[in-house]
């Protein structure tokens, strides 16, 4: 059994952070490498509701309302972009998608 | 109990996100996203942020995951590869260990935060009226340039979805 610690809730942010980034690193389908992005921010939201939590503040928490709000507004853009890139070129396997390669 | 229940919703979460990495199909990814955000969502309310917890299941579990849903459905790609690593270069592997375990080291060397004892939690009320207070004095200016930037964002999917005539030539 891990205490709920300040050091405990950092590192599982941490950690979800980097599966994040290997999700992003590893992944072909641009939706799931999509997926991992809002895991990495979700992550960047957990070590700052547990850093305001622990320090007595509620600023943190604030960060994290507006944070939500930014995602939000991201992922309509972003999954908008995905739909026309798809409707463009019938792939959004991003090993295919080398337009500005050449 | 709060110690069981930050191991439960921890180990939750990790290995959901775990799914969402290794999943062959985008479907299955997203479903494990979702379980994923419901044990964040416990670890804020671990961390007494009751509201905060609501307003993830709320925008990211209802609002964006089904929206990642829809477009998954609605694309239907197929053949997706597993997720590999054959494709990477051996300095590249290398690199990347190498990294992980400065990581790693230098967290067990030195990562002790000194961390002050959670202050006492506040009742319920006045944890929301703190909040509200610091959203219209402290933040007021953010929470009007975010609203601009929602405004922007639908416009901006708006033209993004719309098929123009005069676009459909350009490569």
């Amino acid at each position: 059994m891990i205490a709920p610690t300040l050091n405990a809730y950092v590192a599982i942010a941490a950690v979800l952070f980097a599966l994040g980034f290997l999700g992003v690193l590893i992944r072909r389908n641009t939706l799931v490498v999509f997926m991992c992005l809002e895991l990495m921010l979700v992550a960047s939201t957990l070590a700052l509701v547990a850093f305001s939590r622990f320090n007595g503040t509620m600023d943190g928490n604030v960060f994290v309302f507006f944070i939500l709000t930014v995602a939000a507004a991201e992922v309509a853009v972003g999954l908008a972009i995905i739909v026309a890139l798809f409707r463009k070129k019938q792939t959004i396997q991003v090993n295919e998608l080398n337009s500005l390669k050449n | 109990m709060a110690h069981f229940l930050f191991n439960l919703f921890a180990a939750f979460t990790l290995i959901c996100a775990a799914g969402v990495v290794v999943s062959k199909n985008a479907v299955n990814g997203a479903l494990c996203l979702l379980l994923s955000l419901v044990g964040v969502a416990g670890l804020f309310v671990g961390l007494n942020a009751y509201l905060l917890a609501f307003l993830l299941l709320l925008v990211y579990a209802g609002a964006i995951v089904a929206l990642f849903l829809f477009i998954v459905m609605l694309l239907d790609v197929k053949g997706d590869q597993r997720p590999g690593l054959k494709h990477l270069p051996l300095v590249a592997r290398l690199v990347a260990l190498a990294l992980v375990a400065a990581g790693v080291a230098s967290f067990l060397a030195h990562g002790r935060l000194v961390a002050p004892a959670a202050a006492a939690a506040p009742a319920l009320g006045d944890d929301l009226k703190l909040y509200a207070y610091q959203l219209f004095t402290t933040y007021l200016l953010p929470v009007q340039i975010i609203g601009f930037l929602l405004l922007a964002a639908m416009l901006g999917v708006i033209v993004l979805s719309k098929k123009f005539e005069g676009l459909e030539d350009i490569k």
